[in-house]
């Protein structure tokens, strides 16, 4: 026992004489919170610190004591039992101590978390949407108001099945990052579509549970330039794990540049709801967004899994009415199903999916969704 | 473990004619002896400990490296599931119950528990709970993947293995209930006479209170999967917010239940400890009756405390600081607690056979799982390590090395008196100290990758969090293979081995020790008189 306590004593120590060197995000032998990127998340580092310290002291009082205790009071010694068996003066000692250094945690704990809750006169207001399994970011007030997209995970199958050798950012990297200037009050509104999600980014210390039917509201203010990496921290179903968070942190001036090139890009890809597409460019594009969003349940070959995800090969829906295709890929499946609702997604998008899955592997509809007949289904 | 001989017609000389208990399988299916309702709980809780354990190491094997090699994402969520519910209550609880059955009429001299029909009910409806789970396994959709807290909306969207786990859920509670209500009228209604409530035994202290926490939660529990249940089929809305509902509303609920329930597994523990550590200090339990108000403290404050489960939901400021407050609270009469246990061994004349180690061993990790305990209280440390691998350290620290660690110890420490023969000391040392090396190497190393970012319910992980998870799930096998010790040291000691005493260890005070070993099948047929 003696030695056990001396080497976790001494593995103690080192652990909390390292952790204040505030190592890079990706080493492998990190043992801290990463190193702070904001004032909220300095304050909860120092705190953190501060507890592991105080935390360290009482452990060393008890231990020792009860140390000295273990080597000397022993049978095998000839030391004889004493027979006292209460102390009211030490007992009140040792309940009141306790009570005094648990004041001096909470009192810095508690500005800290004023401070978080304190979401006003935001420069850029940031709505992220939870999906299972990716996030949607749409700027709403402030430099870049209008600005839309979904960010997903861009690690490849491959990598994750361990056919390829895995990258330096393997599962923290993403299509479209959330970018934000630096040094601006960010306000995040939170919600999800689906499932509860939860958006964490440890170098900011946000982390805001996204839940369906309610909008949550959290800040930061970025202190560097740099790119920054986070995850989905709430279990939100097969792909949890697989749902990473981006944000990059740039200069103004270079965000005013990325805010003016999604801009252009987004007026380029406004398509009249009317114009005609062929049942092959359709499939093209339907492939991508099956690819996107649909795959991770349903399988590239649309066999699905089966007892868990229906099948879309053969499946009565995807060979059936039209009209029914449509809601459901739009609306969602039954209530007590996994399939989610992709009401975000655009009309091309949802009339190229579902052209796709009608005209994949052996289904053989040979229909053409027209994206107006989304929108007039929308209506 | 069994008992066999009903040799009480000699010991006692009643007049009455008696008659054994019917042999085979309808002695365990109809029997009313506490003794043997203990040993089929126990037995029963160890399955479920190695079977939730199987889960565990296929948990740690596909964690072993980045990738996915062993198991898809959805069998991995069924699995964490499964291992949590499964080793909450198939494992720990009703090996905590198989514990009071033994000890609870033999240390306040009862013949045996208030409602002995009702107590066969109890255990036996454990197994058909267990079926439930276990088959879940099998069903279209497999098990339950929406974690031990299933969580709506994520657990509407399951298959039918969630109803299976709503059911086995309801099963459990009500056995749990029924055991809660035997306990506690037991020990209110047959305590030896001159037996007052402060003179009773620290464990039978802490089964009291339990008991109470498990009559005032578990219906909590029961409604809330209802409410799940009708959300799924029925069309009730009270999860789903596009109905009117809301997601957290479940949250709320379910922790009204779920922290009291992790108090539900640690006071016994705390009772068997404060059983042991007097035993080998040959020395009274320091501060008996603050113990008894720090135990009733730390019951009632953990009902005030749940939504420090749900920091990151986005609560309002009074709330996060309420909460925040309140279960820093619980450190002070948990910290009573450590310092009355260090007093007792303090000055003692202490041996350190197989209990005392584990009780050691307990008082050394579960203090450091209440050290991360008061780092988890405080609400922005929290916010970072919420729903990380540090959170599963903490609650493995004072679950595995608290309420699993208490239960070996009081396993050694009965198994004698329960088997009349004396188990392997150096058999059970070595488990002890694989235990206990193993179980750091596999949880402390969490804690790094907690606070570094790695999520908790995860198959696959970046690359920085490689190499402690490699050691984690070294440990992790480690662990899960020295408790075959455990198995080995129990199915030896029933066979045979020296000879145990009545009071088998020197310092044993109580009055389990005063009956022979092995303990008759019905004891204290003519109470003790307590002076």
């Amino acid at each position: 026992m003696s030695s056990k306590a001396a080497a976790t004593l001494l593995g103690i120590l080192t652990i909390a004489l390292y952790s204040g060197l505030g190592m890079a995000a990706a080493d492998p032998y990190q043992l801290n919170l990463q190193a702070p990127q904001s004032i909220i998340a300095r304050e909860t580092y120092d705190q953190h610190m501060m507890l592991l310290w105080i935390c360290l002291a009482i452990f060393i009082g008890v231990f020792g004591v009860m140390l000295y205790s273990l080597l000397n009071h022993r049978k095998s010694l000839g030391y004889k039992a004493a027979n006292f068996h209460h102390s009211t003066t030490v007992e009140i000692i040792w309940t009141v101590i306790p009570f005094i250094i648990l004041i001096v945690m909470a009192y810095p704990a508690t500005k800290t978390v004023i401070a978080m809750k304190d979401t006003s006169n935001p420069d850029i207001t940031v709505k992220v949407t939870g999906y299972q399994w990716q996030w949607g970011y749409d700027y709403l007030v402030g430099e870049g108001a209008g600005i839309s997209f979904i960010s997903r995970m861009s690690t490849p199958q491959a990598q994750i099945y361990n056919t390829e050798p895995k990258g330096e950012h393997y599962l923290l990297e993403v299509d479209n990052p959330m970018v934000v200037p630096v040094g601006k009050k960010i306000r995040v509104l939170l919600t999800a579509n689906d499932v509860i999600h939860a958006w964490w980014m440890p170098v900011f210390a946000v982390k805001q549970d996204a839940i369906p039917g309610f909008i949550r509201d959290v800040w930061f203010t970025a202190d560097k330039v740099g790119t920054y990496r986070g995850q989905c921290t709430e279990l939100c179903g097969k792909d949890h794990g697989f749902m990473p968070i981006v944000v990059e942190v740039v200069e103004p001036a270079q965000y005013a540049q990325w805010v003016a090139k999604q801009k252009a890009q987004s007026a380029k890809a406004v398509v009249d709801v009317n114009k005609v597409f062929t049942l092959d460019e359709l499939k093209t594009e339907g492939e991508k967004v099956y690819a996107g969003n649909c795959v991770a349940c349903h399988q590239a070959n649309g066999q699905g899994i089966p007892g868990t995800f229906a099948a879309l090969d053969g499946s009565k829906i995807a060979n059936g009415p039209k009209a029914e295709h449509i809601n459901i890929v739009l609306n969602g499946g039954k209530a007590g199903t996994a399939m989610a609702a992709y009401k975000h997604l655009s009309d091309v998008e949802i009339a190229a999916v579902v052209t796709y899955e009608r005209n994949a592997w052996g289904n053989t509809a040979g229909d053409v969704v027209q994206p107006s007949e989304i929108n007039a289904f929308r209506k | 473990m069994a008992a066999v001989h009903d040799d009480h017609a000699h010991g006692h000389g009643h007049e009455h004619e008696h008659h054994g208990p019917p042999s085979g399988i309808m002695r365990w299916l109809t029997t009313t002896n506490h003794k043997d309702i203990g040993t089929m709980y126990l037995w029963f809780s160890f399955a479920m400990f190695l079977s939730g354990g199987v889960m565990a190491l296929t948990i740690r094997a596909e964690l072993f490296q980045p990738g996915l090699q062993l198991v898809a994402p959805e069998f991995f969520n069924q699995l964490t599931t499964m291992h949590g519910l499964v080793m909450v209550f198939g494992a720990i609880m009703p090996a905590f119950v198989g514990f009071a059955n033994w000890q609870i009429p033999m240390m306040i001299g009862a013949p045996d528990m208030a409602f002995a029909r009702m107590n066969n009910w109890s255990f036996w409806l454990l197994p058909p709970a267990a079926m439930l789970l276990m088959a879940s396994f099998f069903v279209p959709g497999g098990a339950g993947a929406g974690g031990w807290t299933f969580y709506p909306p994520l657990s509407v969207q399951m298959g039918m293995g969630m109803d299976m786990m709503i059911f086995a859920v309801h099963i459990l509670g009500a056995s749990s209930i029924m055991g809660s209500i035997n306990i506690i009228t037991t020990i209110l209604n047959m305590r030896a006479p001159g037996m007052s409530l402060m003179k009773m035994p620290m464990f039978v202290w802490t089964w009291l209170i339990t008991a109470y926490l498990l009559v005032l939660v578990m219906p909590v529990l029961a409604g809330t999967v209802t409410m799940l249940l009708t959300d799924r089929h029925f069309g009730t809305n009270f999860f789903n917010a596009a109905g009117g509902g809301d997601p957290i509303m479940f949250q709320h609920v379910f922790w009204f239940f779920g922290h009291p329930e992790v108090y539900i597994m640690i006071l016994p523990a705390f009772g068997i400890i404060s059983e042991i550590l007097p035993t080998f200090s040959r020395k009274p339990l320091f501060g008996y009756s603050s113990m008894v108000y720090a135990t009733a403290s730390i019951a009632i404050l953990s009902c005030t405390v749940w939504a420090h489960h749900m920091f990151t939901v986005g609560m309002p400021v009074t709330a996060q600081l309420f909460f925040m407050y309140a279960t820093m609270l619980i450190a002070v009469p948990t910290g009573v607690k450590i310092f009355n246990w260090t007093a007792t061994m303090w000055q003692g004349s202490m041996t350190f056979e197989t209990p005392m180690l584990f009780a050691i061993g307990f008082l050394f990790l579960f203090t450091i799982g209440g050290f991360s305990g008061v780092v988890c209280a405080v609400v922005p440390v929290d916010i970072q390590v919420q729903e990380t691998y540090y959170v599963i350290a903490h609650f493995h620290y004072v679950l595995v090395s608290g309420a699993l660690f208490a239960l070996f110890a009081g396993a050694y420490y009965w198994l004698p008196k329960w088997t009349g023969h004396m188990y392997d000391e150096s058999l059970g040392k070595w488990h002890f100290w694989m235990s206990m090396v193993f179980f750091n190497v596999t949880f402390f190393v969490q804690h790094f990758l907690g606070l570094a970012g790695m999520p908790r319910r995860v198959p696959d992980y970046a690359l920085q969090f490689a190499d402690f998870n490699m050691i984690s799930s070294i440990g992790a096998f480690g662990f899960g293979f020295s408790q075959l010790i455990f198995l080995a040291v129990v199915l030896k000691c029933i066979r045979g081995g020296k000879k145990a005493e009545a009071r088998v260890w020197e310092g044993g005070t109580s009055l389990e020790w005063t009956l022979p070993s092995p303990a008759p099948y019905h004891t204290w047929e003519t109470p003790p008189v307590i002076k």
